[in-house]
């Protein structure tokens, strides 16, 4: 749990004179599951967009799966693996066209591809189902697939935003399970979620409130310090101030 | 009818505020014009002609020199018998020749009658059908003018020739053409995803669940855009006056009645289209290949109809542009009034009742 | 209290093969705030859609203040407020534009009914000049609750009002519901947020279009007739595989910081063995309380 793989020294972002992220500061260690929480508007989706690579910081010490945000960011989004609930899989392609083409993209030879391909259909049970369209499954089973889809590149670190939205518990509480495994194998995985039971599964969380880290700790920690008995009340005493 | 109002009030609120496809809207006919109008007067000033004269007197002379004395044409020959006509043309210096007949101040004295020649380069089309109608006018008015002086009635008898496209029937066609697009593409298109983009953002939604009626959304919808097809006619109206002294012949009024009647017809149209589509990018597929194509290419804008195989001859019946293009020439440039175009109109006024019948009949008081 | 504002009998309605909506039939009171609690997909937007006369049922019929959803949907129009699940305002107008519209197209004006919407309304007045695509999720929400509030409903239908929308404004959200509710509007919601169930008087929880239990939150979860323990360990990954694995498990569900587990047989003491056998450390079991989403999943495993 040493390793560092994300690193955050005083990151500052503004638009004109709005300041989106106000010097955040954090670490992420290799193999944790990092939940980034706050309220819309808060900065999240911003500070995702740097750290992905997608968007440049104003200021500060950013280094990613050890490369820097400023000039690295086409190693950084080699090393890193994105989904969210809205964009996640093409829905007019098939299970086996998706996969192939963002093995396709990341790089992966063709017999990779074919291999970990057979392994993914095998463990989400969708052998069977390998040449339907995307948009003729389940919400729930396309959240699975679209979260083994990011990782199909065993990228170092996976940023999930909001990935579990609108998921039934039960299909909820597998793609959690996935998450976990995902972990235990050494991928770091960040997320954010509306879930407060849902921050309670990660090792640490962060909390930001307009554009600064209110909290981060182990959800164990926070309540203790707040006391109060659930992640969803931290939450709200932090962000109504 | 405050609902009404309120309704239309709002779709203001989205057309001004949406400042691009303003520009692009009320920009596109200045840039039509400019270019269309450019283009050709630029070519009209000095165009090179031969003169074949047969006779030799002093009505072919003043003929000549009046048709010389304006800014279109400049002679480049004098020309002394038909064999070398065509090879001028082929020279490509010369774009016209007029041909005077023998003993022509004779035939006019004595037969009151007498004829000339126009033979045009049709190779381009609009330019040879400028020319010659510029020729002719010319014509005309000397004899108006030898028409004072004289007790008996006489007439120059001109004989148009077009050479290497002998079927051409265009005449001055951009103004009216650039009219008929427009009005088509604003109306049609411009509706037409005004209401799926509803569909899309799930407005529409909120506005079923309302006391509206859907005539309301509907003819709600449509108003503002009446308003603006009409100032863009008006505009190219206006441009074609100002900056090509094109006049309109026949009666204004009819004139803007018949373009409002149209207008409709391509709004009901554009109603019809977005009742089938459930995107804006759907419409605007629609609205571009089925309408802007055909209005462009089957409405004799561009080409004649009568040069067209038979099947597309038969199809051009249902391009709604085919007859206003028809009317719009008719009252434009011939000045005729509404005795020579109440088919066509009864055509568009026909298609505008079909298209509302359809419209109606598909729009849903409900999602799908 | 106990007259009727909406009811539902046998509703069906099929897209092709799948059917969205079976066979569901309910009655809510007057005044009620009621709960259809599920995940997307369960059928909830087209339920809703159907009690807002948007879509015709395949069979069954529903009524909504003694109206018919399918014959009187003119009636009905007036008296709803109906507020779908994406965003549904005109983005490129302001706030106050979209509210001024929307009172407008419903024959009535901001000052007239002013005060139902004053305390919501108030949050987003510093804001009306902006457009309302510019708004921040939760001051959309606010917006969209004013213009479906703004001729004053009978009936008030939000489907989905809190997705997407983080857990403080979410909050904010219920608040202002329960108080609409005091001034005697009926109002159904739907959410995919199990936590939000316990806000509602009563609820329906719906999956795959069925209709799995209708009640009082209290009574769905009393109805949990198993006895639930919270299992805790230090190394939570391999608790997990452990229990999934063990004979004895019925379900094991990851809650929060603990894992919930019901088992078919024994007690406390024969879980804290078997833990002990996989040699766990720090090990915690404790019987708790059964929430709404316990109750969900256990009907959802059984239907």
């Amino acid at each position: 749990m040493s390793e560092i793989v994300i690193k955050v020294k005083d990151l500052v972002k503004k638009f004109g004179n709005f300041v989106a992220n106000d010097h955040l500061c954090f670490e992420v260690y290799k193999g944790e599951i990092f939940g980034f929480l706050g309220a819309n508007g808060a900065g999240k989706t911003t500070a995702i967009k740097i750290l992905c690579g997608l968007s440049k910081p104003t200021s500060g010490e950013i280094n990613v799966a050890g490369f820097d945000a400023y000039h690295e960011t086409e190693k950084i989004k080699k090393s890193i693996g994105y989904m969210s609930q809205k964009f996640s899989l093409y829905e007019d392609l098939t299970i086996t066209e998706n996969i192939r083409f963002y093995g396709g993209i990341y790089g992966l030879s063709a017999k990779e591809i074919k291999l970990r391909t057979a392994d993914l259909l095998e463990k989400l049970n969708l052998t069977e189902a390998k040449d339907k369209l995307i948009k003729d499954l389940p919400l729930g089973w396309r959240q699975k697939l679209a979260f083994s889809v990011a990782i199909l590149h065993q990228p170092k670190i996976v940023f999930l935003d909001e990935p579990t939205g609108g998921v039934d518990p039960i299909t909820r509480r597998q793609f959690w399970n996935m998450i976990y495994e995902a972990a235990h194998n050494g991928i770091t995985v960040f997320v954010t979620t509306h879930y407060m039971d849902e921050a309670e599964y990660c090792n640490r969380v962060s909390i930001m409130v307009d554009g600064k880290i209110a909290a981060l700790d182990t959800p164990e920690n926070l309540m203790k310090t707040f006391q109060v008995e659930n992640m969803e009340k931290v939450f709200l005493k932090l962000a109504r101030g | 009818m405050k609902r009404f109002k309120g309704f239309v009030i709002k779709e203001f609120y989205h057309i001004f505020r949406d400042y691009r496809t303003m520009v692009i809207l009320f920009g596109m006919p200045f840039v039509q014009i400019l270019i269309f109008g450019f283009a050709i007067t630029n070519e009209i000033k000095n165009a090179g002609i031969a003169i074949l004269d047969n006779s030799k007197d002093a009505v072919t002379q003043k003929i000549t020199n009046k048709i010389l004395s304006s800014d279109y044409f400049k002679l480049e020959k004098n020309l002394i018998n038909y064999s070398e006509i065509e090879d001028n043309f082929r020279k490509g210096k010369i774009k016209e020749v007029i041909v005077f007949e023998h003993d022509f101040a004779k035939k006019l004295e004595k037969e009151k009658k007498a004829g000339i020649q126009i033979i045009a380069d049709a190779s381009d089309p609009n330019t040879a059908s400028m020319l010659s109608s510029y020729t002719l006018s010319i014509i005309n008015s000397y004899q108006q003018e030898m028409m004072k002086y004289q007790k008996f009635p006489m007439q120059i008898e001109p004989e148009v020739k077009m050479l290497y496209n002998e079927e051409l029937k265009g005449v001055f066609m951009f103004v009216p053409g650039t009219i008929t697009i427009l009005l088509m593409l604003i109306s049609a298109m411009m509706t037409s995803i005004s209401i799926t983009r509803e569909k899309e953002l799930g407005t529409m939604e909120v506005l079923l669940v309302s006391p509206l009626k859907p005539m309301q959304i509907i003819i709600g919808k449509v108003f503002p855009y009446i308003f603006i097809a009409f100032s863009i006619a008006i505009i190219i109206l206006l441009m074609g006056f100002t900056v090509f002294g094109m006049p309109v012949q026949g009666n204004l009024l009819l004139l803007l009645g018949e373009c409002l009647l149209f207008i409709i017809m391509a709004l009901s149209l554009g109603i019809f289209i977005s009742t089938l589509c459930k995107t804006q990018q759907i419409a605007m597929m629609i609205s571009m290949f089925a309408l802007m194509l055909p209005t462009i290419l089957l409405s004799g804008f561009i080409f004649p109809i009568e040069n067209m195989p038979v099947p597309l001859q038969i199809l051009s019946n249902i391009v709604p542009t085919r007859w206003f293009i028809i009317i719009i020439k008719a009252i434009l440039l011939k000045g005729v009034g509404i005795a020579y175009i109440w088919k066509e109109t009864l055509v568009i006024a026909g298609m505008t009742v079909i298209f509302i019948g359809l419209s109606i009949k598909k729009f849903k008081v409900r999602l799908s | 209290m106990s007259e009727i504002a909406i009811s539902a009998n046998n509703l069906t309605k099929k897209y092709g093969e799948i059917t969205a909506v079976n066979g569901l039939s309910f009655e809510i009171k007057k005044a009620e705030l009621f709960g259809f609690i599920g995940p997307d997909g369960a059928g909830k937007t087209t339920l809703f859609r159907i009690l807002s006369t948007l879509l015709l049922p395949d069979s069954g019929n529903a009524t909504l203040a003694g109206f018919d959803v399918v014959n009187d949907y003119k009636k009905i129009r007036n008296i709803i407020g109906y507020m779908p699940g994406r965003f549904s305002l005109y983005q490129d107008l302001s706030v106050e534009e979209n509210l001024k519209f929307f009172a407008t197209i419903f024959g009535t004006t901001i000052k007239e009914n002013y005060e139902l919407i004053k305390d919501i309304y108030i949050q987003i007045e510093p804001f009306k000049t902006r457009p309302a695509g510019k708004l921040s999720g939760g001051m959309k929400q606010k917006l969209a609750l004013c213009c479906a509030l703004i001729h004053k409903p009978e009936v008030l239908v939000l489907d989905e009002p809190t997705t997407g929308v983080d857990a403080v404004s979410r909050k904010e959200f219920w608040e202002m519901l329960k108080r609409l509710k005091e001034s005697g509007i009926t109002i159904i919601v739907s959410t995919p947020y199990m936590d939000e169930a316990g806000l509602c008087d009563r609820v329906s929880l719906i999956q795959g279009g069925n209709i799995m239990s209708t009640d009082t939150p209290a009574n769905i979860i009393k109805a949990f007739n198993k006895t639930l323990f919270a299992v805790k360990s230090h190394e939570m990954y391999r608790l997990m595989q452990d229990l999934h694995e063990w004979d004895a498990t019925e379900t094991t569900y990851l809650f929060g910081q603990h894992i919930h587990l019901t088992i078919q047989k024994g007690n406390k003491s024969e879980i804290a063995a078997f833990l002990t056998d996989k040699q766990h450390k720090e090990v915690e079991i404790q019987e708790i309380e059964p929430n709404i989403e316990d109750s969900f999943m256990r009907l959802m495993s059984k239907h």
